[in-house]
């Protein structure tokens, strides 16, 4: 194991992957010497040269278009967006190709593609710099989305991501980038989709989340172990596909499930989460499964609004007290 | 060129320096962490900003990008709000939802600032619908930058616009570089101008550190779209003197370039023509330039002392 920051983990994956199979090509605003807004492609270009790091035109539609298009031809294209709030601009060969290519063109189409993107607040940077986008990308079949919250899961994630076969939208944290944890050394080693990754074991309450909420959610068990409750937490790690099975699992034991979303509330992944769980173990219920999330509005760039929208580990921990205590 | 009366001239100088003077304290104000978030200068780009605002009327509109403090401050907006918004306070024109990049009066015909790369090239085409279907003669002013002029939507945009007829000038801000990439990287033309002829409209390239000659420019532009002509693309060559955003190492162009650039300053270059011509002596511009200190200076207390938002409030406004 070695300590690296979700950066470099990231960087480690996009390089040894690209060592692996020439057909591995970045492309996106800035990600050449400037090495991307957030740093994970920095010193690639250096190493695997302009045929390869592709400097795009502020073109979102177009250049995940080309990425589609290329994919479909055998490369495996990584794009870089470079806030998710931008991917707005490229939901059509995202949802309307990529995601469908393989179902209606049968065997003969393949579209190994994945768009790595950056959400989130925490940063003050505004309505359109910050959103948390996944739930749109979860309620398209044909997607694979992932949203890593440690640095071994991003690498291990994003080298799943590139090896598969199909379109994965790849979702970072800006919170996340300088975050450092353990990572398996020498070798990168895939993580694979559809496997929650247990935060803290306990009997008391299920607690589940992912991304920034994660590191949140971790906080707070240890914070709710303090005060004698045992909180079973869970990174979903991937939202497409769902380890409904693990939540389901533990909500048996524990009768208790607080799902925790930085997304607004509605028509979020928390939902989906909390219908699932309910479809499969309703009468193991101890209580109504509770959300903390993001209110229903746009994320301002004021640090008291936006503070004031994001859940963190107090509200995680007020929600799970208040669910252990329900009767 | 059509020379204004010395106090408009002098006018001009005067809100050139206050936005350079409002960027150095936003950029200070950053890297002393009391303002969070982030921000696009506008210094070097005045000229842009003064001489367009200048060649319209009380009735025009205006879309701006994300580099706007200085097209808002052009067209008459209160220093002291755009600060208090980028200290995300109550007072400041979004009510610190939108910081920066995001706000607004329409009072004022700006119709925005704008967060995400050439956004406000469509706005702008459907303000300018607006205008010709309410039979007003009024024209849409469109800010851009070389960068947005890989979108898809300025493309679409100048299509529909050239179609029906609309008028809206669409003004690109070259300033040689979207964020770290060079022009020359992006764009598939020597001028964004050249690429008007492909929508049947007028294309123009102004020297943009002159304010004159982008007033000029765009005065005719307005003329001609005012009465029915159409859209026309104007680009003004510029240069953005500051890094990209916060925290910007500028490792993609050479300080040898920059040197260059700071030498076209066009506050300096505007400040010596006003000198040469007799409209104005040093005293006079110290003047001038003292006011303008002190302008920002009691923008930034005002932002200071403004309270913040209520987050028990947040949830407001989010329909009419
Ligand atoms: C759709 C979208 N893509 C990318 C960005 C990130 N971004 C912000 S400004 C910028 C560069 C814009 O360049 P240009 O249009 O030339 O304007 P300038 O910054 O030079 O004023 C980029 C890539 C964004 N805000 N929106
Ligand atoms: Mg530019």
């Amino acid at each position: 194991m070695k300590t690296m920051s979700y950066t470099e983990a990231l960087r480690e994956a996009l390089a040894a992957e690209m060592k692996r199979d020439d057909c591995v090509i970045l492309l996106g605003e800035d990600i050449g010497r400037y090495g991307g807004a957030f740093g994970v492609t920095r010193s690639l270009l250096d190493r695997f040269g302009p045929q390869r790091v592709i400097n795009t035109p502020i073109s979102e539609l177009s250049f995940v278009g080309a990425a589609v298009g290329a994919a479909m031809m055998g490369m495996r294209p990584v794009v870089e967006i470079m806030f998710m709030d931008f991917i707005t601009l490229a939901m059509d060969p995202i949802v309307n190709m990529a995601a469908k290519l393989r179902y209606v063109f049968g065997d003969q189409a393949r579209c190994p593609l994945v768009i790595r993107t950056v959400a989130g607040g925490g940063r003050c940077y505004g309505p359109t710099h910050s959103q948390s986008l996944e739930a749109w990308f979860v309620h398209t079949p044909g997607l694979k989305v992932v949203a890593p919250s440690t640095p071994a899961d991003a690498q291990g994630l994003l080298i799943s991501a590139i090896r598969d076969d199909n379109p994965v939208i790849f979702i970072e944290h800006k919170m996340l980038y300088n975050t450092k944890g353990p990572v398996p050394v020498p070798a990168c080693r895939p993580v694979p989709f559809g496997r929650a990754r247990r935060i803290s074991r306990g009997s008391h309450i299920t607690i589940v989340s992912w991304s920034w909420m994660a590191c949140q959610t971790e906080i707070a068990a240890a914070m709710l172990r303090e005060e004698g409750i045992e909180a079973d937490a869970m990174d979903m790690r991937t939202l497409s596909p769902l380890d409904i099975e693990a939540v389901v699992e533990s909500v048996k034991l524990t009768g208790r499930l607080l799902i925790v979303q930085e997304a607004c509330r509605t028509g979020g992944v928390a939902a989906e989460i909390a219908a699932r769980v309910f479809e499969a173990a309703h009468d193991y219920l101890n209580a109504p499964i509770r959300r903390v999330a993001g209110p229903d509005v746009p994320l301002s760039a004021s640090p008291v609004l936006e503070n004031a929208a994001m859940p963190d580990a107090e509200r995680i921990v007020a929600a799970a007290m208040e669910l252990v205590n329900f009767r | 060129m059509k020379k204004a009366n010395r106090a408009t001239l002098i006018g001009y100088y005067r809100t050139m320096v206050v936005i350079r003077r409002f960027e150095e304290a936003v950029e200070q104000l950053f890297a002393r962490g009391v303002i969070r978030g982030t921000t696009h200068p506008s210094s070097g780009q005045e000229a842009v900003a003064v001489g367009s605002c200048a060649a319209l009327g009380k009735n025009d509109y205006i879309t701006s990008t994300h580099r706007g403090h200085g097209h808002f401050i052009a067209r008459g907006a209160d220093p002291r709000r755009i600060m208090a918004e980028l200290f995300g306070k109550s007072s400041g024109y979004s009510h610190g939802r939108g910081g920066s990049q995001i706000m607004a009066d329409f009072r004022l015909g700006f119709l925005g600032s704008n967060g995400i790369t050439g956004s406000g090239l469509a706005i702008a085409t459907g303000a300018g619908l607006a205008m010709k279907l309410q039979g007003r003669r009024s024209v849409v002013l469109c800010f851009f930058g070389d960068g947005a002029a890989s979108q898809g939507t300025f493309h679409e945009s100048l299509n529909m616009a050239s179609l029906w007829k609309l008028p809206v000038i669409y003004l690109c801000e070259n300033n040689l570089y979207a964020m770290s990439s060079p022009v020359a990287e992006t764009v598939s033309v020597p001028h964004i101008a050249q690429r008007a002829e492909a929508y049947g409209m007028k294309g123009v390239i102004v020297d943009g550190n002159d304010v004159l000659a982008v007033r000029d420019a765009v005065a005719q532009s307005c003329f001609r779209a005012r009465n029915g002509n159409g859209p026309e693309l104007i680009e003004c060559k510029t240069y953005r003197l500051s890094g990209h955003s916060r925290g910007d190492p500028r490792i993609y162009r050479t300080r040898e370039e920059e040197a260059l650039w700071h030498q076209r300053d066009p506050i300096l270059r505007f400040r010596t023509w006003l000198i040469d011509n007799g409209f104005l002596d040093k005293a006079e511009a110290k003047k001038i330039e003292s006011g303008a200190a002190r302008i920002v200076a009691s923008a930034v207390r005002f932002a200071r002392t403004s309270s913040d938002p209520d987050p028990d409030a947040m949830c407001r406004g989010l329909f009419a």
